[in-house]
């Protein structure tokens, strides 16, 4: 008996939560389709993406290679043949560049995917069950919220004598699963509410099945949104660390470190060794903000 | 009443409103063929298409409709605080005592509002500042168009919660809006249209946030201050048994227009509409009981897309041919009514 | 009120001792895996064992639980409470007061921050307002975009490009030039002038409070739309108030709760920003004892001063909550 009504329910939920989303992805495909900044946004984080995993598209040579830098061009203005110029170590600076490229993103990815995970899982689980599971998870949010981002991931950063992309990520996802989980519980709240919930039960359909069913489907937009903006964060926050010395470390061709080598050098008249690697963190970061930006305009229903 | 009451109309203060011509003997309050359209992403919608109706002091005119009839739409067009774009008012006249208030400069327009028309919220919860003290906000009217001190809009407050029937209004004064109860809320709502005496009164919804008992009671006080103070009433409801407990004559709106106008005693007895006869016969009756509820089959046009002709034709059991392409105007029936259905005799006969 | 401030003073004791336990338990943890830092600091050339065992000993890093991987080593954290609680926050690897240090320094930090609040809050609510009764025409789409980018800019690209445009390429000529006023040049320096502790400072604080600057911008923004279609702006309204009212009493006053909150969240951001502020511009700030604390590898000094932050931090915090419900009645007789 059990069995066919929830046979029976899920048949039914599945047109209805169809029917939900279908408008609503639909709506928001319209909004973002004849969005100009969009295709701008989602062009450059697809250039990004491309360099990151693929660098040697953008440019033939790593500098990691044997033989690729000579000590000889370090600081190397701009010329013609090398419109990027030299870094403090004689690469090529637009190869060191998009070389990098990858150390960033990908951290920013896996830590984006880690945070995106923890925050759902742990943000339904306080917002569909409430009471007691909400109170514990909500206090240790609290608690890691006492901890500002860059000043936690800091002490356990200098702590470790060896910093690579399993470390960063590792401390980034465990200073970072926070707001994501917040805005989780949020949105979970917000949609359990609604009727189609309360019309599943009555189906007699079981938690973990509205759970994955309704109540994900139904809340998870903010959470794209905030995870896209994280990402460029993210970005921003690894170079940041690395810049202070507690991020990646040297010889690694990575964005904060170029732009550590060219902050004083900057001021002695070498400002490409400057201006580039920061152009590359600030337009990487852009776009990923942008992207995310679009998406809450298109996804919020009060702006229709 | 007392001093501070008084200085409502008779006020020290020159402002705008005494520059406008008022004409005593014009009525308190005439609209005439209103129209407001909106600008959607789906198009236009005439919200309100050629509404009209008069209104004498110390009358209550019902206006009645489903939700999206657009009588909402209509009242906030009379008071002016329409949010334009995407709403436009694309046509028509308010005369308040022979002042077309929609000719008037917002500067002079913002205070015909609380000084002689004020309008009452349905959910007093949003529509009260959760920030400021209702004490405080009773006051503001006094403070912001007559000038009275911090202490005089204390006292005008105090004053005003007596008047609504707000136990120990001394002390909730200092009160936030969230620590009433729904009806008393409502009643604050209440006060703070009557802050400065003025002459009409529209009330949207008063009751409708509120449990049915409690509907009673808020709507008998606002009977009760109606008839004291002589006020033109414009009550808005979708509720049939409201109107007929208070109102004297009844407007009946449909799709963004008035369909039926009478006074209360004839509408009930015999409607001269089609769509006003099917929500009569929708109301559940003790003598009917076991009986089959009537239901209006299909639903209202998307105001983007209204049929072409009487705009309830689709629903209409009075149909015929001609209603699907001409448009109904308001036919005058005998009594002083008015109904927009070239069938109305059938109607009214049947 | 009164009793709404007791509630939230109560409620703050199990939140800092939460947030200074998870700061002990994680940072016990990572010296549980990879070993103490006083090892960390010599390298391969370690000294005898004994001097080794003295350092341990005086940076609190000799206790036996230490070795114990995945203990949370509860007694050591009961010891370092009392300790803090009497404002010792540890000694550098030269035997210095890490609290001594810190507060020589936190004037200038103080400072920095002072005017990197006052410039986002000023700067910030204003283009937010402007924005916001101005939707979608120019100033909104100039507000929006000029934001968006200012976000991107992370504050060590934004500070190192700020020294080289403006202190040097700007500030430079007018510090050497007779025709410009003195404090001009000042404001626009490349370092920290005790001569000048307010104005030279402008520069960094603008760097500082730049990306808050636009976050407050864009809250305030969107809080005073959507305030604006509220309810009780239509009540007010109805009630025949002018424009000035409407905005500047009825709406305003909502619109900015959630800036204040706001607020208090980046006070922590700021602590964090002013490390790399201070490390760029050369202030002789707290910042600058953890920048280079990091170059030198002295863990107990990052650990200390961090926490010292961390609780600076959850203390304002705290006003800022307060400041909050000062401002919204609904929150405070709850």
């Amino acid at each position: 008996m059990t069995e066919t009504m929830s046979a029976k329910s899920a048949g039914a939920s599945e047109i209805a939560d169809e029917g939900v989303n279908r408008s609503l992805w639909g709506d928001v495909r319209y909004e973002l389709a004849r969005k100009p900044l969009f295709w701008v946004s989602l062009m450059l984080v697809l250039v990004i993406l491309t360099m990151a995993f693929f660098p040697q598209l953008w440019a033939s040579e790593s500098p990691n290679a044997r033989g690729a830098c000579d000590l000889a061009n370090a600081r190397g203005k701009p010329t013609w043949d090398h419109p990027f110029g030299y870094t403090t170590a004689g690469c090529d600076m637009w190869s060191s560049l998009v070389w990098g490229t990858g150390k960033s993103v990908i951290l920013a990815i896996l830590v984006t995917a880690g945070t995106t995970i923890l925050g759902v899982l742990l943000g339904t689980a306080a917002g569909y069950y409430g009471g007691g599971t909400d109170t514990i998870i909500s206090r240790i949010t609290d608690i890691f919220f006492g901890l500002p981002f860059i000043l936690g991931a800091l002490v356990f950063l200098a702590l470790f004598p060896e910093r690579n992309v399993y470390t960063l990520t590792l401390v980034f996802v465990v200073f970072g699963w926070t707001s994501l989980t917040r805005v989780m519980r949020g949105s979970v709240i917000a949609t359990k509410q609604k009727d189609f919930i309360d019309a599943a039960r009555a189906l007699g359909a079981s938690d973990l099945f509205i759970i994955r069913k309704h109540v994900i489907a139904n809340s998870i937009a903010p959470v794209i949104v905030l995870a896209t903006i994280a990402l460029g964060t993210y970005i921003s926050a690894e170079a940041t660390l690395t810049f202070l010395g507690v991020g990646y470390q040297r010889p690694a061709a990575s964005w904060g470190l170029l732009v550590a080598d060219g902050q004083t050098l900057a001021l002695a008249g070498f400002w490409h060794l400057l201006v580039y690697p920061c152009a590359f963190i600030v337009t990487t970061v852009l776009a990923f903000i942008l992207l995310g930006d679009v998406l809450r305009d298109a996804l919020d229903p009060r702006n229709r | 009443m007392t001093d501070i009451l008084s200085n409502g109309h008779h006020r020290a203060i020159r402002t705008p409103l005494d520059a406008l011509a008022f004409d005593e003997d014009a009525p308190l309050l005439e609209v005439r063929d209103l129209q407001v359209e909106f600008h959607t992403r789906d198009g236009l919608a005439h919200a309100v298409n050629g509404v009209s109706f008069v209104l004498e002091a110390g009358e209550t005119l019902g206006i009645l409709g489903e939700s999206g009839c657009g009588k909402s739409v209509t009242a906030q067009a009379i008071m002016g605080i329409l949010d334009t774009p995407p709403a436009k008012i694309a046509g028509g006249e308010v005369r308040y005592r022979g002042v077309d208030l929609l000719s008037l400069d917002e500067s002079v327009r913002r205070h015909v509002r609380a000084n002689r028309i004020a309008m009452i919220f349905q959910d007093a919860l949003s529509a009260l500042n959760p920030v400021f003290t209702v004490g405080w906000q009773l006051g503001e009217p006094a403070r912001k168009h007559s000038g009275a001190s911090r202490a005089d809009a204390r006292r005008r407050a105090v004053e005003l919660l007596d008047m609504v029937g707000i136990p120990a209004a001394k002390e909730r004064v200092s009160d936030y809006p969230h620590q009433f109860s729904g009806g008393m809320r409502q009643r604050v709502m209440i006060a703070m249209a009557l802050a400065l005496e003025p002459d009409v009164i529209i009330a949207d919804e008063p009751t409708t946030a509120l449990d049915v008992t409690v509907q009673a009671q808020v709507m008998d006080l606002l009977a009760g201050l109606q008839k004291e103070l002589q006020l033109g009433l414009v009550l808005i409801t979708h509720d049939m048994g409201v109107v007929a407990d208070v109102a004297d004559k009844i407007c009946v709106m449909y799709a963004g227009g008035a369909v039926e106008q009478a006074n209360v005693y004839d509408i009930y007895e015999k409607p001269a509409h089609p769509y006003t006869k099917a929500l009569l016969e929708s109301i559940p009756r003790i003598d009917q009981k076991g009986q089959d509820l009537t239901v209006i089959k299909g639903l209202p046009p998307v105001l983007t897309d209204r049929p072409p002709g009487c705009s309830f034709n689709p629903r209409c059991q009075y149909a015929r041919g001609n209603c699907a392409h001409d448009e109904p105007p308001l036919y005058d029936v005998p009594g002083g009514r008015k109904s927009a259905c070239h069938y109305w005799e059938e109607v009214l006969g049947s | 009120m009164g009793r709404y401030v007791a509630r939230r003073l109560i409620q703050f004791i199990p939140v800092i001792l939460g947030t200074l336990f998870l700061l002990h338990m994680l940072s016990t943890l990572t010296i549980q895996i990879v070993g103490d830092p006083v090892r960390a600091l010599f390298g391969p050339n370690a000294p005898p064992q004994a001097i080794i065992e003295e350092l341990q000993a005086r940076y609190n890093l000799d206790d036996p639980c230490l070795e114990q991987t995945g203990n949370p080593c509860v007694g050591l954290f009961v010891d370092r409470i009392g300790q803090y609680a009497s404002g010792d926050f540890g000694v550098n690897f030269r035997g210095r007061s890490v609290m001594e240090m810190f507060l020589e320094r936190f004037p200038v930090t103080a400072r920095l921050t002072v005017i990197a609040l006052a410039f986002e809050i000023v700067v910030g609510i204003t283009a937010g307002v402007l924005a916001g009764l101005k939707k979608d025409k120019l100033i909104d789409n100039l507000v929006r975009f000029t934001t968006v980018v200012l976000i991107a800019f992370p504050v060590f690209v934004f500070g190192s490009l700020a020294l080289l445009l403006v202190g040097l390429k700007i500030g430079l000529p007018l510090r050497n030039s007779d025709w410009a006023p003195e404090w001009l040049g000042q404001m626009l320096n490349v370092g920290y002038d005790p001569d000048y502790p307010w104005l030279s400072l402008v520069l960094p604080g603008i760097v500082l409070g730049a990306f808050s600057l636009a976050a407050i911008a864009r809250l305030t923004r969107t809080s005073l739309i959507e305030n604006l279609r509220s309810d009780y702006v239509r009540t007010a309204r109805a009630k025949g108030l002018g424009a000035r009212d409407i905005v500047g009493v009825h709406t305003l006053r909502n619109s900015l709760i959630p800036v204040i909150t706001y607020i208090g969240i980046d006070i922590g951001f700021l602590l964090g920003g002013s490390l790399v502020t201070e490390g760029i511009f050369n202030i002789p700030g707290v910042g600058q004892l953890v920048f280079l604390a990091i170059q030198a590898n002295d863990a107990p000094v990052i650990i200390g001063v961090v926490t010292i932050l961390t609780v600076v931090f959850l203390v304002s915090n705290l006003v800022v909550d307060i400041l909050y419900a000062a401002l919204d009645p609904r929150i405070r007789y709850d």
